[in-house]
């Protein structure tokens, strides 16, 4: 079944934590926990939202949304995603349709989540 | 006197020469070689050339043949009182090639060949194994002519040359391959030799005194004796004066001071340095002339006062015995004892180690293939094993010669016969120093051509097969075949070096031992850091490990590098395989290495102006030569302190980042999920859960601050120790315990040498735990080996304190990170799999320097390896 939101996201404390907040605003959250294969399980799963961890092992999350902006089926790359970093410099996040920094507060993750998901 | 108690002083003097050699090993190896490297030492021990054949034959020979006898003493006199001229040249090359024997000589100056180091090893076995028996003969002879009452005709009596060679085997074998260092010097047992040397000369003095003014009446009444006896027929009927046979005399002990095995043994291998020549080139003459002093004086009084057949070969013994001076005859054989032992002794050493060096390890090497740097070989065991089985070979060779000649009269030339034997290889040699056109076919031909005239002419007939060479009426066959010989012999090397052309390897170790420069070596290009590794794992199977290590820092510091592996320059490739030829010769050090760096051949003309250009402008190029590689190594420093500044600075704004994410990560989830807490709708069991997140992750922040703190704090160097005395057995112990914490899924394998752990250290243990602890969990967490396993090491150097070696199978860390690894946030691996931040080695680092100690990466130990270094105290702090 295709998710509301596919999670890239390798700290699993955090990925406990935004599934936790967002099932219970009644989405439907898949995980990913590794930057490899990112952009496979974006295209197989189709979902509505990504959220994209930007430090993530093996392959960054700026990388996954370069070759996401790029793939060839024009409605896959232009899922919107949602850019988690920590570092706080959202540079590396241009190609994002937004940035939240952490630590996050948990309404303003809902909120970006409802805003990206209608849009 | 009795059988048992001259075999009881014989023991006790053999036992006094043990405790010397060890005593003066011992000192040798604290680092007291003061008195032991005095030239008169040395000089002393080149008394070796007055074996058992001069110190009981010399007599003998003037009895039969008058004045000749003083050549063999001339010869060798000529030679050394040009030593400042001539044999200095000789010690240099030889030291500055780390030449092992007269073959490693001939081989290295001839383009590294090896076949040829094997055929003079072949000659110096031949010409060495008769000689030896005539040293156990001489003994034999010597016990049964002074011990009065005889066990049994059979018995102890008829075996004493196999005691006598069991003993000085297990002497050579002790004393004679305790190590393998580079420089193959045995101070043990050349210390031994130097006293066995005075002995020798004492005997043989206190007799001549006895004689002279005991016997007969002083010097004048001695002469005249002397003088009634030349005119005598009976004595001596050789007193004409013979040129060509005194000259071939005179050319050939010449010769053999310069090649037989045990002489180049003394002379040049254990010489510490070409100045001891200075003191020798006076005081060995000297002493050659006090032991020749009285021999014509004993020959004369012995014809004299003995019977008409007694053996003028023994007259040095007979004669104080049958004067009723029992105590002068006991230090008589004692000096033959002495000249008949310390002959042996060396001349075993020098020919074992050709032996072992040209025949063992080669023919090993090429059944093994082994491939290089890999593979737990030890070379080295192999080596010295291969040493001692040459030794025990050399001495059941000379004995078994001895039984089977039986008969006194076909030993009793043998002296001469070797001589003859190893003066075949002085052409090569001599034209080899002195002659830049030398060549390796013309080595072989040279030598080749002597030893077969030398067996066929003088070697055969001498054990009784063949008959003297047919000569003309009024020619002394002896000296018509060593004349021929030598002459063919000249005439071949010297004809096809002139018509064949030397391979470019040797066109340059020519160079080199001609002018006794450095070559300049191009042979072999630098190539990148990766052949370094194999090299050094090469090495430390030849030296051990230590000493292998030490030598690459050295080295790599000398190149201004930091760590264990230098860069395999021309320069370092030519110094590594010199050393290494010190130890294993110099033609299998010359293959190892190629097959290790491999080589590129230039073309000979490249090579030809190469040297051309270096011999005449020598000096100049010496001194450029200097100074450029004094401003490459100050701009290499620069570089690397540089690059290495550059490196910081990206650290440090990655060090900040990293913190950021470091601390970030823990402090999302908190936050998160604090605020999920708040709401109220969630289960017991949902707020459980959500605390211990909260709980774990507020630690995980305290240990990354914790870290931090403790890095800041010693690195500004304000870090407080609390040192006391603990057991390394517990430490450790203590270490893998709370190591196992880390992935306790994976079983891991832990190889320690209990016994040797149990080690005493005063240090702060604490700190030092937190070090074991970091490199054990270390490797708990990054071996990638299938069936992980540690191997933990602790041994105590010299200078006290500790070194602890930890070593995991793993695919290790690549070279060129392994200088990064003990900066802060070096984390070479995912991230996800660490627990810390990056800051574990960092700390050790820091920790191992406040204590006064070290830790660093082992390259070439199979897996990663680490190595922590404790002083015996640590240093005293400033408050």
């Amino acid at each position: 079944m295709q998710p509301d939101i596919l999670m890239i996201e390798d700290e699993p404390n955090i990925a406990e934590a935004v599934r936790f907040i967002l099932s219970r605003d009644g989405w439907q959250v898949d995980l990913h926990v590794d930057g490899a294969g990112g952009v496979e399980a974006i295209s197989t799963r189709r979902p509505r939202l990504v959220i994209l961890d930007l430090m993530l092992p093996n392959r960054s999350g700026a990388e996954i949304l370069l070759d996401l902006r790029q793939a060839p089926d024009a409605s896959l790359a232009a899922t919107p995603v949602l850019m988690l970093t920590a570092r706080g410099d959202t540079e590396a996040a241009e190609q994002a349709d937004a940035v939240l920094a952490k630590p996050f507060d948990n309404d303003e993750l809902r909120r970006l989540v409802r805003r990206l998901i209608r849009a | 006197m009795p059988f048992e108690a001259l075999l009881a002083t014989c023991l006790c003097y053999v036992a006094l020469m043990f405790g010397v050699a060890y005593a003066a090993d011992r000192a040798a190896a604290a680092g007291h070689v003061r008195w032991l490297d005095h030239p008169l030492v040395y000089t002393l021990s080149l008394s070796v050339y007055c074996s058992a054949w001069t110190f009981y034959g010399a007599v003998g020979y003037a009895s039969r043949s008058g004045l000749e006898f003083a050549t063999i003493y001339l010869g060798p006199t000529i030679v050394f009182t040009g030593a400042w001229w001539g044999l200095r040249r000789l010690v240099r090359v030889a030291r500055m090639h780390h030449v092992t024997s007269v073959a490693d000589l001939i081989s290295a100056r001839f383009g590294k060949s090896n076949r040829l180091a094997a055929i003079v090893t072949l000659i110096a076995v031949i010409a060495s194994t008769p000689y030896i028996a005539l040293q156990l003969q001489s003994v034999r002879l010597s016990f049964e002519l002074f011990a009065t009452s005889r066990p049994s005709e059979n018995g102890a009596l008829g075996n004493t040359a196999m005691w006598v060679a069991g003993g000085l085997a297990l002497f050579t074998i002790l004393f004679g391959t305790r190590n393998l260092a580079a420089d193959e010097r045995h101070h043990g047992v050349v210390t031994a030799i130097a006293l066995e040397a005075v002995v020798k000369l004492a005997a043989f003095m206190a007799l001549g005194v006895f004689v002279v003014w005991g016997l007969a009446d002083g010097p004048v009444d001695m002469l005249r004796r002397i003088g009634d006896a030349a005119q005598d027929p009976r004595f001596a009927g050789g007193w004409v004066l013979q040129p060509d046979r005194w000259t071939a005399l005179i050319l050939v002990s010449g010769a053999a001071i310069l090649t037989l095995p045990r002489m180049f043994q003394v002379m040049v291998v254990e010489a510490a340095d070409e100045e001891r020549l200075h003191v020798a080139g006076w005081a060995f003459p000297a002493y050659l002339f006090a032991m020749s002093l009285f021999v014509l004086p004993i020959a004369v009084m012995g014809a004299e006062i003995l019977p008409p057949g007694a053996n003028p070969d023994l007259y040095v013994l007979t004669l104080p015995a049958a004067a009723g001076q029992d105590l002068l005859a006991l230090l008589v054989f004692l000096g033959g004892f002495s000249a008949a032992t310390s002959m042996v002794v060396v001349c075993a050493i020098a020919v074992a180690t050709m032996v072992s060096n040209h025949w063992l390890v080669p023919g090993w090497l090429a059944l093994r293939r082994i491939p290089a740097g890999e593979g737990t070989d030890d070379l080295r065991g192999f080596v010295l094993n291969a040493r001692r089985l040459a030794i025990l070979a050399i001495m059941a060779a000379g004995w078994t010669y001895h039984q089977a000649s039986g008969g006194a009269a076909a030993l009793a030339a043998m002296g001469l016969v070797a001589f003859t034997g190893m003066a075949q290889v002085l052409p090569a040699m001599l034209g080899g120093l002195l002659w830049r056109g030398a060549n390796r076919k013309g080595a072989y031909a040279g030598i080749c051509t002597g030893f077969a005239l030398w067996m066929a002419l003088i070697f055969l007939p001498s054990v009784g097969m063949g008959g003297d060479l047919p000569v003309p009426a009024g020619v002394d066959p002896w000296t018509a075949a060593v004349a021929l010989s030598l002459a063919l012999n000249t005439a071949a090397f010297i004809g096809v070096s002139i018509f064949g052309f030397p391979d470019p390897v040797e066109r340059l170790q020519g160079l080199s031992f001609v002018s006794a420069v450095e070559p300049i070596r191009h042979s072999r290009m630098a190539r990148g850091d990766d052949r370094a590794e194999p090299l050094l794992a090469m090495a430390r199977r030849v030296w051990g490990p230590d000493a292998a290590l030490r030598y690459f820092q050295a080295e790599a510091q000398a190149q201004g590098k930091s760590g264990f592996l230098p860069d395999l320059t021309p320069r370092f490739l030519t110094a590594l395989e010199r050393r290494l030829a010190g130890s294993i010769g110099s033609a299998t050090a010359h293959a190892m290495i190629d097959r290790v760096a491999g080589g590129v051949a230039l073309t000979v003309s490249d090579l030809l102006q190469v040297a051309d250009e270096a011999h005449r402008a020598k000096e100049e190029t010496q001194r450029l030569e200097a100074a450029r590689s004094e401003l490459a190594r100050t701009a290499r420093q620069l570089r690397e302190v540089n690059d290495k500044l550059t490196a910081l600075s990206v650290q440090k704004d990655a060090f900040l980042g990293q913190i950021s994410h470091e601390l970030r990560t823990p402090m999302t989830s908190v936050r998160a999920f604090s605020e999920i807490l708040k709401d109220s709708s969630l289960s017991d069991e949902e707020r459980k859960k959500f605390a211990g997140i909260i709980h774990d992750e507020a630690g995980r922040l305290t240990r990354i601050l914790d870290d931090l703190l403790d890095l800041s704090v010693l690195e500004s160097g304000r870090a407080q120790l609390s040192v006391t005395a603990a057991n390394l057995h517990d430490l450790i112990a203590r270490a893998l315990a709370a190591a196992s914490a880390t992935r306790p899924e994976r079983s891991f394998v832990i190889d320690r040498d209990l016994p040797s752990e149990h080690l005493g250290v005063i240090t702060d243990a604490d700190r030092l735990l937190q070090v074991l602890i970091n490199v054990i969990g270390n490797a708990r967490k990054y071996c990638d080996a299938p069936y992980p396993a540690l191997r933990i090491r602790v041994r105590r150097p010299d200078t006290g304190g500790a070194v602890i070696d930890i070593v995991d199978n793993g695919s290790g860390i690549d070279a060129g990170r392994q200088s990064l690894i003990f900066e802060k946030f070096s984390r070479l691996n995912d991230p996800a799999k660490a627990g810390g931040a990056g800051l574990g080695l960092a700390i050790c680092k820091e920790i191992m320097e406040t204590l006064g100690g070290s830790i660093s990466y082992l390259p070439g130990q199979g897996g990663a390896a680490f190595r922590i270094v404790l002083p015996a105290r640590p240093p005293v702090q400033q408050a």
